[in-house]
């Protein structure tokens, strides 16, 4: 096995010499481009982090879920979309006859946190449910399974646009949020929420690492990443690790709906771009690797977001290319990402 | 893998139903199913073709559907896009050869991946062309584009919708026909070889990932002739055409008809399209025709891997059982 891994990134130096000084030179025209307009790039580059902070949220719970279970969850940009809709009907409840205050930034500390707590909990619940109803009697059939989450993707799009339309909402933030606080440098302001955002998910990075290196549930997580049947066989009950996983993995993808639908916004779309995002991310980072999944967010982030700003004029449209090829340079070089390991 | 007379006569009559078609049906039965059908079939048949001989669920055939209609479109002259107003069949022929060319591409690097990653790298690249070409306003843009000129031959489907269909037709069955027969060459034994034993494939002195690779190219070209043919009946074509909606669409037909099975994409579209036909009639469930394929979809992955050829193949099997021996009748009960 060493030997085969071994002997084809000999023989591929030279592509990995390209895809270095193709690194390079992206790399370079960034620092050209940013050095005209200082302010810009730190604007700029704060976006992109804001945005890789949220697309870890989201694709944390997708890798989590598959590297123990191997579940490949399509239905896991449903749960983001459902995530900001339901936290944005409970908050809109909360808000009462007040409806004038949609997006103006009315809304209490109590009135932003309820939605997202209740919102929350209630993914991970429906998590849980398809996980238990669906998916826990064919486990090992993974092209089904994925099959399975795509036909509830589906249906989930559907009915969501037949109720609630296709107009895309915000979540108001506590409107004891400054909208922008400054950023010490240029005079620079920048959006308080995205911040917190970016906050918010590196503290949840932290807890999901303390989970899985600190606790009995991580240490039976990570055995089980590498040989299920011996944790079963060892009398630990994998099935209830199995669904603690799918509450935390949907958990995760409704939090960053509702995180999603205060930054950015709730809309019918959202589903089928935050799949795309968690699979590029998990892709990219290789799957079941938390370090791989924060390094392939923090690509795609930037990328989306100096790829809007930084391509040559006329081309700034043409941002998805630029990811097809990262993901394209990426897999020539480690076909399993850049953390992935052989199943 | 011998033809049997029995394929013989049910292939010939369908070809033959199909040839007679615009004398029976009428011309709304004609363009919204016979010809929607076909050209579905043939995009599904590039999904099942992976499936059934690569052993690949591939959902990028959608974006390379949209990569073969939307260069043709582009090069065509049309409303909106490029128009730069080539011959429609040269068009048509860039259009094919961009969709071979990404597929390359694609299939260079998902060559070496297995199953599931598959999957989803593939769905990652049909996603990325549908979010290309709503943000390219030069090629595209949210609305798409409009009034793609025809060749000749076809004219105006609102006018004579038979041209149409019967090019349709031809090129449905030159597709099955290219299929059945690649998969007895050389070639295509080595693709099936791969599909069943990488491993002893390598050992063998088979450059595994390429020949991956150039099975993925020829799916590719099928799936661009799809999205050419799709384009000219719709007339047009917008990123619409290739989201996600759209991609589980052509897995559906691929699923109901069954993956292992290349008549199975066929079947499908055709039930696909009645379905389709019927329930949006219907008031009871009126535009929620998305949410009944979903959980028609669900029920048959759920009880029926195998689909609709599935079903067809077990009741033949049980129906034939009893003249197998029975070490026959062991070897053949695993089924998909």
């Amino acid at each position: 096995m060493a030997e085969r891994v071994a002997a084809p990134t000999a023989r591929r130096s030279p592509s990995r010499l390209a895809v270095v000084g193709l690194a390079a030179a992206a790399a370079t025209y960034v620092v050209v481009r940013a050095a005209e307009d200082l302010e810009l790039f730190v604007t700029v580059t704060l976006n992109g982090l804001t945005l890789a902070g949220l697309y870890f949220i989201v694709a944390s719970g997708f890798t989590l879920i598959f590297g123990l279970m191997r579940v490949v969850n399509m239905a896991h940009g449903s749960f983001f979309m459902l995530g900001g809709v339901f936290a944005f009907l409970i908050q809109e409840r909360m808000l009462g006859d007040d409806v004038s205050a949609f997006g103006s930034g009315d809304a209490t500390m109590a009135q932003w946190l309820v939605p997202l707590v209740l919102a929350t909990l209630a993914i991970a619940a429906s998590g849980l449910l398809m996980q238990q109803v669906l998916l826990r009697w064919n486990q090992g059939q993974d092209l089904r399974q994925a099959l399975i989450t795509i036909a509830i993707s589906v249906i989930v799009a559907d009915q969501t646009v037949a109720r609630y339309g296709g107009i895309a909402q915000e979540i108001s933030p506590p409107a004891s949020w400054p909208e922008t606080i400054p950023l010490g440098v240029f005079g620079l302001r920048f959006s308080f929420i995205r911040l917190v955002v970016l906050g918010l998910a590196i503290a949840v990075g932290a807890a999901l690492i303390w989970l899985i290196r600190r606790t009995r549930f991580g240490m039976i997580v990570r055995a089980g990443v590498d040989d299920r049947e011996m944790v079963s066989a060892l009398g630990i009950d994998i099935q209830r690790v199995f669904a603690v996983a799918f509450l935390l993995g949907a958990g995760l993808a409704g939090l960053a709906g509702v995180l999603g639908g205060t930054m950015i916004s709730v809309d019918k779309g959202n589903d089928s771009a935050y799949l795309l995002i968690a699979l590029i991310v998990v892709i990219i980072g290789g799957m079941g690797s938390l370090a791989g999944t924060a390094i392939g967010a923090l690509m795609l982030g930037l990328i989306d977001s100096y790829s809007d700003v930084y391509l040559p004029e006329g081309y700034e449209n043409y941002g998805p290319l630029v990811t097809f090829g990262m993901l394209v340079v990426v897999l020539a070089v480690r076909p399993l990402g850049l953390f992935g390991r052989p199943a | 893998m011998k033809v049997s007379r029995r394929e013989i006569a049910i292939g010939g009559a369908a070809v033959g139903i199909g040839i007679v078609a615009p004398a029976i049906f009428t011309e709304f039965y004609v363009s919204q199913i016979l010809t929607h059908a076909l050209w579905l079939a043939v995009a599904a048949a590039s999904l099942v073709f992976l499936a059934a001989y690569l052993g690949w669920v591939s959902l990028g055939q959608t974006g390379l559907y949209g990569v073969g209609g939307f260069v043709m479109a582009n090069m065509a002259q049309a409303e909106g896009g490029l128009d730069v107003s080539v011959t429609p069949w040269l068009a048509c022929a860039i259009g094919v050869a961009a969709a071979v060319v990404v597929g390359l591409v694609v299939g260079g690097i998902s060559s070496r991946s297995e199953g599931i990653y598959f999957l989803m790298l593939t769905l990652a690249f049909s996603v990325i062309v549908e979010t290309f070409f709503g943000k390219a306003t030069e090629l595209s843009g949210f609305g798409g584009v409009n009034n793609v000129e025809r060749p000749g031959l076809i004219g105006n489907p609102a006018q004579d919708p038979n041209r149409l269909y019967y090019v349709s037709l031809f090129v449905a069955i030159v597709v099955y026909l290219a299929i059945r027969y690649l998969v007895r060459t050389p070639f295509g034994l080595a693709l099936q070889g791969v599909r069943d034993n990488p491993a002893r494939m390598r050992a063998l002195g088979y450059h595994v990932a390429l020949v991956r690779t150039l099975g993925f190219a020829f799916g590719a070209a099928i799936a661009g002739v799809a999205g050419i043919l799709g384009t000219w009946w719709f007339g047009s074509i917008s990123p619409g055409a290739v989201n996600v909606g759209a991609i589980i669409n052509l897995l559906v037909i691929a699923v109901i008809g069954g993956l292992t099975r290349l008549e199975g994409a066929y079947v499908g579209a055709f039930v696909f399209v009645i379905l389709d036909n019927v329930t949006r009639g219907s008031e009871l469930i009126g535009a929620r025709f998305t949410t009944v394929v979903g959980l028609i979809f669900l029920v048959i992955v759920l009880l029926s891997p195998g689909g609709v050829m599935g079903i067809y193949e077990s009741l033949r099997r049980r129906a034939t059982r009893r003249v197998l021996t029975p070490d026959q009748a062991t070897t053949s009960g695993g089924g998909a």
